[in-house]
């Protein structure tokens, strides 16, 4: 009977239905990690640059979310920013609070990349009469991006792995669509945990293996 | 503020529901992830092999699923609360992030002073445990503290499961009251209390161990 | 940039910084009152020409996700289009049914929210709910009840009251709050949904699961180990659901759902999805 459960649960409409819930976890995470990407980026050079006051107030906003769980900012988005008139359809709710957490784990990113590159490059730099903001835009920044390659990499697969946490507000991805089709037939709950199991794993160790490529090739 | 003072006993419960979940998975995962990091730098291939394959599986899927599967599938076998489930599954999710943690911090002691400690005759063991590690946890300790960080966190994954934890009580005092606005500030309030110190220690340690290098 | 224009942009940028926080705020608190004031369902469907219906994606019977369409199926959503016609033929606005899957744990959160208009979701009227929210005629007559393991010994809600019985309900649910009067020495465990609580009554996390009988029947259907046992112990007829204070809705749509009644449409819904559980009589079911 068991294994009867693992052939029929696999129905090429079920299948389809599951490979979509991770057309959604693929499109939340690209979207979210490059919105972060740009956010966490403004967020980590004022907190390098430190300006007097502001970064010093941008930093701790910053590690407020930082230290929040994730489930509680999706949660937060999704049941009470409408209450102050904010309604955002279920899978934008999902981007913005992943984007909100993942631009204040990827401006520490930032802020490290920056302060690894070497000062002599910045006063190099301006000795050759270059502007403050044109060294960080063609100098320090491509530099800065080169060594944060892979960590941003393990940035997207925590962003992969923690779409998951949306089934809380009922987003139709893949753990989600998991459970509906176990909720179809209960014998089919082994079958299909595996299943999405291998896919998560096949995607991310994919991704990592990608960062590692990175690495090398950029040390 | 009402809301606070109406419901305090339950936020109180699951802030010491989070701390419990948090501290024994944080004591496993140190454990475990001490343990499968040395495996991989033992000299055995299969033991390696094992550490490799044990850390790649767990970094690599959601803590839900894990979550999950211990919860419904192998509490069939071996009883276990949500509570249970959610404290073991964050335990072997963690451990594999801890291992790479260590790893890389035994990686980064001087490969020298294994040499010399073997050289005065020592095993790998002693050498390991009196030499190596001592070292390797000093400088990986902000890390370290980054995925204790990452742990409380991730403890809100409890509430899926009914593990009683502070966001669990937070969804059930938000059902109950529709104010969910100031339930969940309250509840990120108390995750603060929690993370917030912490990570300023942390901030404080990398900045000197940065001096001292 | 020299110090002292770095201290001037610090200082500019934080006061905006801080103008643009507290203006924020301030905003937000004057929106949040302002959507505490009267929102019309009825107006704002009418203006849309939609109406957006909270759904059960992983109840048998009432709302369970056909994974091909992508749509639920079941007794309430076929009661929701059946209802969305004729509001339209009594208003002369054509309007569409939309369906939005919702958890038991988030349906009363979203209507607040105006993220759905209306909620058919297996919904039990009690007058606590209806402080919040109103409730139309009942569409579906419903009890609470057990689901246990047919050799577990347990006959009745009464058996189980003892602190070494679990009890899984819904978070949510009216069984969340009901189920402890009946045994109030059972330990609770909620989980955020029927899939995941029929999975830990079967993992053994719990001994039975509590909830609407009609819900129940649905497990029982598809696992025959299980069955219910004592019937039910409270009355609890289920109702759709609006925002609060919402006359125009509420009448148009209990005038839609007495007109379904009379035509013979609800007696066909109920035979479609009900005529085939074992156990249940579902002529008792019928619209008289």
């Amino acid at each position: 009977m068991v294994t009867l459960g693992i052939f029929s649960a696999f129905t090429p409409q079920n299948v389809l239905y599951l490979l979509g819930g991770l057309g959604i976890t693929v499109g939340v995470s690209v979207i979210s990690v490059i919105l972060s990407l740009i956010f966490g980026s403004i967020v980590g050079i004022i907190q390098f640059e430190r300006l007097p006051y502001f970064s010093k107030f941008v930093g701790t906003i910053n590690n407020i979310i930082r230290n929040l769980p994730l489930l509680l900012i999706i949660f937060f988005v999704y049941f009470a920013l409408p209450k102050i008139g904010i309604h955002l359809p279920i899978f934008w709710a999902t981007v913005i609070a992943m984007s909100t957490f993942e631009s204040a784990m990827l401006a520490e990113i930032v802020r490290g990349g920056l302060e690894s590159v070497d000062n002599g490059q910045f006063e190099g730099a301006r000795a050759n009469g270059l502007s403050n903001m044109q060294t960080m835009i063609y100098i320090v920044l491509p530099q800065a991006y080169k060594k944060m390659i892979p960590p941003i990499i393990s940035q997207l697969i925590s962003l992969v792995k923690d779409t998951s946490l949306a089934l809380g507000i009922v987003l139709s991805e893949m753990t989600y669509r998991g459970q509906i089709v176990y909720a179809q037939n209960s014998t089919y709950i082994v079958p299909v945990l595996i299943a999405i199991t291998l896919v998560y794993f096949l995607l991310n160790y994919g991704l990592s293996l990608l960062a590692k490529w990175a690495d090398h090739k950029l040390a | 503020m009402a809301l606070l003072q109406n419901n305090f006993p339950t936020f109180l419960q699951g802030f010491g529901y989070t701390l419990l979940s948090s501290i024994i998975a944080l004591i496993g995962s140190m454990i475990l992830g001490t343990g499968f990091a040395i495996m991989q730098i033992v000299p055995q291939k299969w033991a390696q092999v094992i550490g490799n394959v044990y850390v790649q599986v767990f970094r690599n899927i959601p803590l839900l699923i894990i979550t999950f599967f211990f919860f419904l599938v192998v509490s069939k076998y071996v009883k276990m609360s949500g509570f249970t489930s959610g404290t073991v599954a964050l335990m072997l999710y963690t451990s594999a992030f801890i291992a790479e943690t260590v790893r890389a911090g035994i990686l980064s002691v001087n490969g020298g002073q294994m040499e010399g400690a073997r050289a005065n005759g020592l095993s790998f063991a002693q050498a390991m445990q009196y030499i190596i590690l001592p070292q390797a946890f000093r400088i990986a300790l902000p890390s370290l503290g980054n995925q204790f960080i990452n742990l409380v966190k991730n403890s809100s994954i409890l509430a899926f499961v009914g593990g009683l934890d502070l966001m669990y009580q937070g969804n059930m005092v938000a059902a109950n009251t529709f104010d969910t606005f100031s339930t969940y500030i309250i509840v990120a309030i108390f995750y603060l209390i929690l993370t917030l110190p912490l990570s300023y220690y942390i901030q404080h340690l990398e900045r000197k161990l940065k001096r001292a290098l | 940039m020299e110090k002292a224009k770095k201290r001037q942009f610090g200082i500019i940028a934080t006061i905006v910084l801080v103008a643009v926080i507290v203006l924020g705020l301030m905003w937000a608190t004057a929106t949040a009152n302002r959507n505490a004031e009267h929102q019309d369902t009825l107006a704002r469907v009418e203006k849309l020409g939609r109406i957006v219906w909270g759904v059960k994606a992983d109840t048998r019977l009432f709302g369970l996700m056909d994974t091909k369409t992508g749509i639920s199926q079941g007794f309430d959503i076929d009661i929701a289009r059946a209802l969305t016609v004729q509001i339209s033929k009594q208003t002369g606005v054509p309007m569409s049914a939309e369906f939005v899957p919702v958890s038991t744990a988030s349906k009363m959160q979203l209507l607040k929210n105006t993220n759905i208009d209306g909620s058919v979701s297996t919904m039990t009227i009690t007058p606590e709910r209806e402080k919040i929210i109103d409730f139309t005629n009942q569409y579906f007559d419903a009890g609470q009840s057990i689901l246990v393991k047919k050799d577990s010994g347990i006959n009745s809600i009464k058996d189980m009251n003892s602190s070494k019985y679990t009890i899984i309900v819904v978070v949510g649910t009216t069984a969340a709050t009901e189920t402890a009067k009946f045994a109030p020495k059972a330990k609770l465990l909620a989980v955020q949904d029927y899939a995941t609580g029929m999975q830990a009554l079967k993992s053994g996390q719990g001994q039975a699961m509590s909830t609407d009988n009609a819900i129940l029947y649905g497990f029982a259907t598809e696992n025959p180990d299980y069955h219910i046992a004592g019937g039910t112990f409270t009355h609890g007829p289920y109702g759709i659901a609006f925002d609060n204070n919402q006359k125009p809705m509420i009448k148009e749509t209990n005038a839609a759902l007495a007109t379904i009644k009379q035509n013979g449409i609800y007696n066909q819904l109920i035979k479609k999805w009900f005529s085939n559980v074992p156990g249940l009589d579902w002529h008792s079911l019928e619209a008289k």
